[in-house]
């Protein structure tokens, strides 16, 4: 047990002035909303080009972006989504602000490399954006950046612009390193007294996972970053066989492209967890509250994440099933990928039957949890098709995989992230987001996604391959495909516009919403007893608190209220109820 | 209450749009019938589960959504149920992974029997290459890409003098024979996919990937590129036709071989014919895998009567494509950019000769090329 007396008694020095509370601010709350806020700017950012996309695919007589904006904001969509938005915010923002509360620290370990995270993010952010103002503008190459095409004349954004995404991507890899040393220490020695791993909320324990994973991951695209910058720059030829691209024969000789391949998905699959783990724990605890049940097969739920993360390193090379590596490579890797499905099932088992003889209110953040539920499941579903690699084959690079991904760590991760945002906004702010705007927010977000995203499968299904700026001519394509990819595109707007009732509620009401008490939903974790709402710096007072039980003593027999604190001793001798009440401990 | 049925609306709908929407597989032209069972297959299991979580989320919401004094049942968990849960996991996962293994043992074990062809790509099109009456393609590397030998066979291998290279953008197949595609890349990564033969596969500089599939039924076929390209990766295409056999090897016997052309290139050589070294240069240089010489929009604008004719440049300005337009257009391609084009062209340097070889051949494509 990482107890550490001596933090009851030294509380942090507030700092006094503006520049030290908000700006270089080492509080992990402070930090955390300017790790969110950033990174819902740049989401914003990456919205805006994604419905740019959609205009010219659902309309391409609007003449709108050219075939280079088009695949220049392709790319910059999807990383900015995966990791500038995704994992920023479930880490950077969810992390920092959750992981100190949730296990009963004062602070991160670190508070200073914390601060230096978030700064180190901002950079990386702006020098991304920077790309969009460099010679060539940014690169169009794709998330994915595969050489040769990534740094050979024919894509935009070949020269200037891949390098300033490399660069940006190493500082941000620098800035999650910082952040994830930190949640991870954070977790293992600064819980409080009684926070025993096992009464951990599945919050702290998908960001702590997720984490580990991207301690892990992350080096992996680094070293690929910096050998592409070497192949651009100084003619290595790590990834580079000798080519001519355009006319010309490149300086170049015995490089694979396939290299890069395997050192990208080693990071880039172990990402979708980075980004899910997070979700799933957030989710959890969404769910449990706002059903007032606790949540069923707590053991296995953690488990679940364990072996998930672990064995999310073991299946990169499913997106590379066509790639052209080795045949037998497949047998090994669509195994090993269903094999992962095991875990993420029973995490769906549990989460639907956590609902099961509940009390379920649905309020704005569990309707949010339950649109992830359904979201996650298409998309967990046909991520079968696609990990069972003869499946795969006629799939790979068409609608169906965009449709797939989306579904699985695009949509349904940002329904967490709103859910979750509406409901530890009380805890943050003080005060209540508006629950009319949240309702709609959620309906027209859950049902325009549904429509964009699930009709998109069966144009993969026909063949249409993804990352085509236009689809002129081709036989194959009926025109009402053509029509629903119009009909797309109106939903798509839709859905972005309808982030402006988010973006106009979460302002708002951090000035105007109803107080909301320390405790609005009654909930269990120790984030919800803090002394002051917002929590102050050093969020505990004068005392830390001390945890009696695990985070999930909803509606326990015997007992009138409907939820119990972690912080609510145990009665010493043994009511009736108590033996059960064990049970609910997981037996620890 | 209002989501309950909204769920239950989203599964009645996701069935009924999987069996009504026009948007299924295209109609099969190999004998990867196995492929689209696999994905039946995957449908049926998925959607199965699909249905009974959904559904079962719509149940307990209408069954437990808060009422005034109700109170959830305390159940931290249920070691039998999650158990059994487990289980039927796992047979439906073997259910879906093991004839998928089988099929795809298949996919990875190439017919003794089967023809090879070679599909060599580059920014951004496709060329087609047989081995010959040997049936063995030559020894083949860019290091050889030059003036005559668009995809780089080795003059000095004599498995490549009966090779057919085909330069009409056309893969021509037999009917029912297994073909085993022999992929290359001049530049950067490509694919190649025909939607209704299912299989597809990469195509990787540096190395020789490779598929096969038997082709079922005649016609003609769309290719597509899968693997991003570059800015025209969108439009890089070409057509297979699947043929009869003799109809096929009819064909084939016309075709010049490598050697044919060698011989030929050797014997009437003549330094004068700039037209036909322009030809052969801007075929070698990738020219023409973006000027198109017979009208196509392609990434540039086409060649077909490009000379002597008024073009709009993006800056909204008109210029008589004239020689040292043209020239210019090559040696510095961002100067003077025609309306409704990327500015995408590297910028390439040719000695006078090539220039001027060059040039000859793009007047030559004008019809007003002989008043000149």
């Amino acid at each position: 047990m990482a107890y550490v007396p001596s933090a009851d008694a030294h509380a942090h020095d507030e700092p006094q002035s503006f520049v030290t509370k908000y700006i270089w601010s080492q509080d992990h709350k402070v930090i955390a909303i300017q790790y969110s806020l950033t990174a819902i700017a740049v989401g914003v950012v990456a919205l805006v080009l994604s419905g740019l996309m959609r205009i010219q695919l659902g309309m391409p007589e609007t003449d709108l972006v050219d075939a280079s904006a088009y695949y220049q904001f392709m790319t910059l969509h999807g990383m900015i989504m995966v990791v500038y938005l995704l994992t920023a915010l479930f880490l950077g923002g969810f992390g920092n602000y959750l992981i100190p509360l949730m296990v009963g620290a004062r602070d991160m370990v670190f508070p200073y490399v914390n601060m230096l995270s978030y700064w180190f993010y901002l950079l990386s952010v702006l020098v991304l954006m920077a790309s969009f103002f460099v010679p060539g503008g940014p690169t169009g190459a794709g998330w994915t950046l595969y050489p040769p095409q990534a740094i050979t004349g024919g894509t935009p954004g070949a020269g200037w612009g891949i390098l300033t995404m490399l660069v940006s991507l190493a500082i941000f890899i620098v800035a999650a390193t910082m952040g994830g040393l930190n949640y991870v220490t954070t977790v293992l020695q600064a819980r409080t007294r009684g926070m025993t791993l096992m009464r951990m909320p599945l919050t702290v324990w998908g960001i702590f996972i997720a984490s580990i994973m991207a301690l892990l991951a992350f080096p992996a695209l680094l070293v690929a970053a910096i050998m592409m910058f070497l192949d651009a720059t100084l003619g290595t030829s790590f990834f580079m066989p000798a080519i001519i691209a355009m006319g010309r024969e490149m300086p170049h000789e015995g490089g694979s492209p396939l290299l890069f391949q395997h050192l990208f998905w080693f990071f880039g699959h172990p990402e979708v967890y980075i980004v899910a783990l997070p979700a799933f724990g957030l989710v959890s605890d969404l769910i449990s509250t706002h059903a007032r049940k606790n949540i069923f097969g707590y053991h296995m739920m953690v488990w679940a994440i364990v072996i998930i993360g672990v064995l999310s390193f073991f299946v990169w090379a499913h997106h590379m099933y066509v790639s052209g590596m080795n045949l037998a490579f497949g047998f090994f890797f669509a195994i090993s990928t269903l094999v992962i499905a095991v875990p993420t099932a029973i995490k769906v088992y549990n989460w639907i039957l956590t609902l099961w003889q509940a009390d379920i209110h649905l309020t704005v953040p569990m309707l949010f949890a339950m649109g992830f539920l359904v979201t996650f499941v298409v998309g967990g579903l046909t991520g079968l098709f696609l990990g069972n690699v003869v499946v795969d084959i006629p799939l790979a690079d068409t609608y169906f995989v965009v449709a797939h991904f989306h579904m699985v760590m695009g949509v349904a991760p940002i329904l967490v992230v709103f859910g979750a945002i509406y409901h530890w906004f009380p805890k943050v702010t003080g005060r209540m987001m508006n629950d009319t705007l949240g309702q709609l927010h959620f309906w027209i977000t859950f049902l325009g996604t549904y429509a964009i995203f699930f009709p998109m499968h069966y144009l993969g299904v026909m063949g249409m391959p993804r990352r085509y700026y236009a689809y002129e001519d081709y036989a194959f394509i009926p025109q009402s495909a053509h029509d629903l990819n119009t009909f797309i595109t109106y939903a798509a707007l839709a859905v972005g516009v309808a982030q402006a009732l988010f973006l106009y509620n979460m302002f708002w009401s951090a000035f105007y919403g109803r107080p909301s008490g320390g405790n609005p939903w009654r909930a269990t974790s120790l984030e919800w007893q803090t002394p002051d709402t917002p929590p102050k710096h050093g969020n505990w007072g004068e005392k830390l608190p001390e945890v009696h039980r695990w985070a999930y003593d909803y509606n326990v027999p015997g007992v009138e209220q409907d939820f119990i604190p972690q912080t609510e001793p145990r009665p010493d001798s043994g009511p009736p109820h108590d033996r059960q009440h064990h049970a609910g401990e997981g037996r620890s | 209450m209002i989501l309950a049925v909204v769920l239950i609306v989203i599964v009645v709908g996701s069935v009924v749009f999987h069996f009504l929407n026009p948007w299924m597989l295209t109609e099969l032209a190999s004998h990867w019938g196995s492929m689209d069972a696999m994905l039946h297959i995957s449908f049926l299991i998925t959607g199965i589960v699909f249905v009974a979580v959904t559904l079962f989320m719509a149940v307990a919401i209408i069954r437990y959504r808060h009422r005034e004094g109700q109170r959830a049942r305390f159940q931290p968990d249920n070691r039998k149920l999650e158990w059994w849960l487990i289980s039927a996991t796992t047979v439906g996962i073997v259910a879906l992974l093991a004839p998928g293994l089988v099929v795809y043992s298949d996919f990875t074990r190439v017919p003794s029997n089967a023809m090879e062809v070679e599909v060599f790509g580059e920014q951004w099109r496709y060329s087609y290459r047989y081995p010959g009456p040997d049936g063995v393609l030559g020894y083949a590397d860019i290091r050889h890409i030059g003036a005559g030998n668009p995809l780089g066979l080795d003059p000095t291998d004599p498995m490549a003098m009966d090779d057919v290279v085909v330069h009409d953008d056309v893969l021509r197949l037999p009917v029912d024979r297994p073909v085993r595609m022999m992929l290359r890349s001049k530049d950067v990564l490509h694919g190649f996919f025909v939607p209704q033969f299912r299989a597809k596969m990469d195509m990787v500089p540096g190395m020789v990937t490779h598929f096969w599939f038997t082709p079922t039924r005649t016609g003609r076929f769309e290719v597509l590129c899968t693997q991003h390209c570059g800015l025209a990766h969108y439009n890089m295409r070409s057509h297979v036709e699947v043929m009869e056999q003799d109809e096929f090897d009819a064909w084939l016997r016309e075709q010049e071989t490598f050697g044919q052309s060698l011989a030929a290139a050797d014997n009437d050589e003549a330094p004068d014919d700039l037209v036909a070294m322009g030809r052969s240069l801007a075929d070698s240089e990738g020219c023409l895998a973006c000027h198109s010489v017979d009208g196509s929009r392609r990434v540039g604008p086409t060649w077909l009567n490009l000379y002597g004719s008024e073009v709009t440049l993006a800056d909204g300005s008109t210029v008589t494509a004239d020689e040292p337009y043209l020239r210019r257009s090559i040696q510095e391609p961002g100067a003077q950019v025609t309306a409704g084009f990327s500015p995408v062209m590297p910028a390439y340097s040719f000695d006078q000769d090539e220039m001027e070889a060059l040039l000859a051949y793009i007047r030559s494509l004008s019809e007003d090329a002989d008043q000149e």
